[in-house]
């Protein structure tokens, strides 16, 4: 496998398994509006993976990227712990969102200025989607946090929970570092000021207060996951793997 | 030669309606980047609108049917991802069909399809397609979606 590869499949992974999760909310929603916000997102993400998984298909050759999204077990999945944790209730989706939102709209503003042109193009397409999301998910973080006393003890719970999964975004590995040096990857550690600007002023508006650092999950790129990544692959490939290459 | 051949092409995808908005083409919407014409084969450059926007898939469809129906055989269509999609790509023209089928056309203004009020609302961010969103008219009071600036 090569490092170009690899980066390419982490960033669709992650965009995958969130697209699945969000997915989980349609019909599901608090309100017909929402309901559809929620869909939307969900669809973008997967657009977005699917961007993703072509480019990686294309760079490994023997392998279709519907292979890559259905026929690859736990282990060999790249995407961040955050989003595949379960959605909880939609306070918690929000918190979850948000994080990742913020992280999202700060690493494609980035990756639009890669080397690698199909990857810079992915992420110029994919900023303008994640702009929303980020306006949605801050929106709500906002109304949820600083509305009654039950809605913000809810919020502020998730972001006590949820907190532990925000290190693993800023991480680097060998990986990273070498794209990076050729001008490819992103920083990632270089956007946590900016995502700490962003994540302070929400919380803010918010009336939640910022968890200290404690425990930080850690290995999603390298493969290691939640216990629940297993049981969101079996529903996804359920038909895949029951009826290989089934096409309609 | 090649020229005409090309703008036959045009005149051909301009034949194929959005899925979803049907008043206006595929060429309207601008997702027709480019349609070149090499090796004996013509080259149709395809942009998707949204990354998750199931009528991509639909027009590809389209476009394919529209052009074997018409005798075209030996094409490709390609999807590029690089200038992304704008909808500031949609002329004068293109807006205006979309405000008389109900639909606000993108713009600075939100203004009502059915009163020309600009007196209206959001409802919601996300409207019935992924290139809408949700408004309501504070005037005659109808709701009607607002095709996003993107």
């Amino acid at each position: 496998m090569s490092s170009l590869f690899t980066y390419t499949l982490r960033i669709a992974d992650s965009s995958l398994i969130l697209g699945q999760r969000m997915s989980e909310w349609c019909s599901n929603g608090p309100t017909l509006e929402e309901d559809i916000a929620l869909s939307n997102i969900s669809l973008d993400m997967f657009g977005q993976a699917n961007g993703f998984y072509e480019y990686a298909a294309q760079l490994d050759g023997t392998k279709s990227a519907d292979d890559l999204a259905f026929k690859r077990n736990e282990r060999e999945f790249f995407n961040h712990q955050m989003v595949e944790i379960e959605n909880g209730h939609f306070g918690n989706t929000m918190v979850r969102n948000f994080l990742h939102d913020a992280f999202n709209f700060l690493f494609y503003t980035e990756l639009a200025n890669s080397k690698d042109e199909t990857l810079a193009a992915l992420a110029a397409k994919s900023l303008k989607e994640v702009k929303y999301h980020l306006r949605h998910s801050s929106n709500w973080l906002i109304r949820l946090g600083d509305g009654t006393e039950e809605s913000n003890l809810k919020v502020q719970d998730s972001l006590n929970e949820i907190w532990q999964f925000t290190n693993e975004l800023f991480e680097m590995d060998e990986i990273d570092t070498e794209l990076l040096n050729s001008g490819i990857a992103v920083d990632n550690k270089a956007l946590k000021e900016q995502w700490n600007t962003i994540v302070n002023n929400t919380l803010s508006k918010a009336k939640l207060t910022r968890p200290e650092d404690a425990y930080m999950a850690t290995g999603g790129k390298k493969g290691m996951h939640t216990e629940y990544l297993g049981f969101i692959l079996a529903e996804m490939q359920f038909l895949q793997r029951a009826y290989p290459n089934a096409k309609w | 030669m090649q020229n005409g051949k090309i703008d036959k092409i045009w005149e051909l995808l301009n034949t194929v309606p959005d899925p979803e908005i049907p008043v206006i083409s595929v060429v309207e919407l601008g997702v027709i980047r480019d349609v070149q014409f090499t090796n004996n084969s013509f080259l149709i450059l395809i942009t998707p609108t949204y990354s998750g926007c199931p009528a991509v898939k639909t027009f590809q469809d389209d476009i394919k049917t529209c052009l074997l129906e018409n005798g075209i055989e030996n094409f490709e269509l390609k999807i590029v991802y690089s200038p992304a999609w704008t909808t500031d790509w949609m002329n004068d023209a293109t807006k205006e069909k979309l405000r008389k089928f109900g639909i606000a056309p993108p713009s600075n203004k939100v203004i009502c399809p059915q009163c020309n009020s600009q007196n209206t609302t959001l409802i919601s961010e996300f409207g019935s397609t992924a290139c809408k969103s949700l408004f309501k008219c504070d005037d005659c009071l109808e709701p009607f979606d607002f095709f996003k600036c993107i």
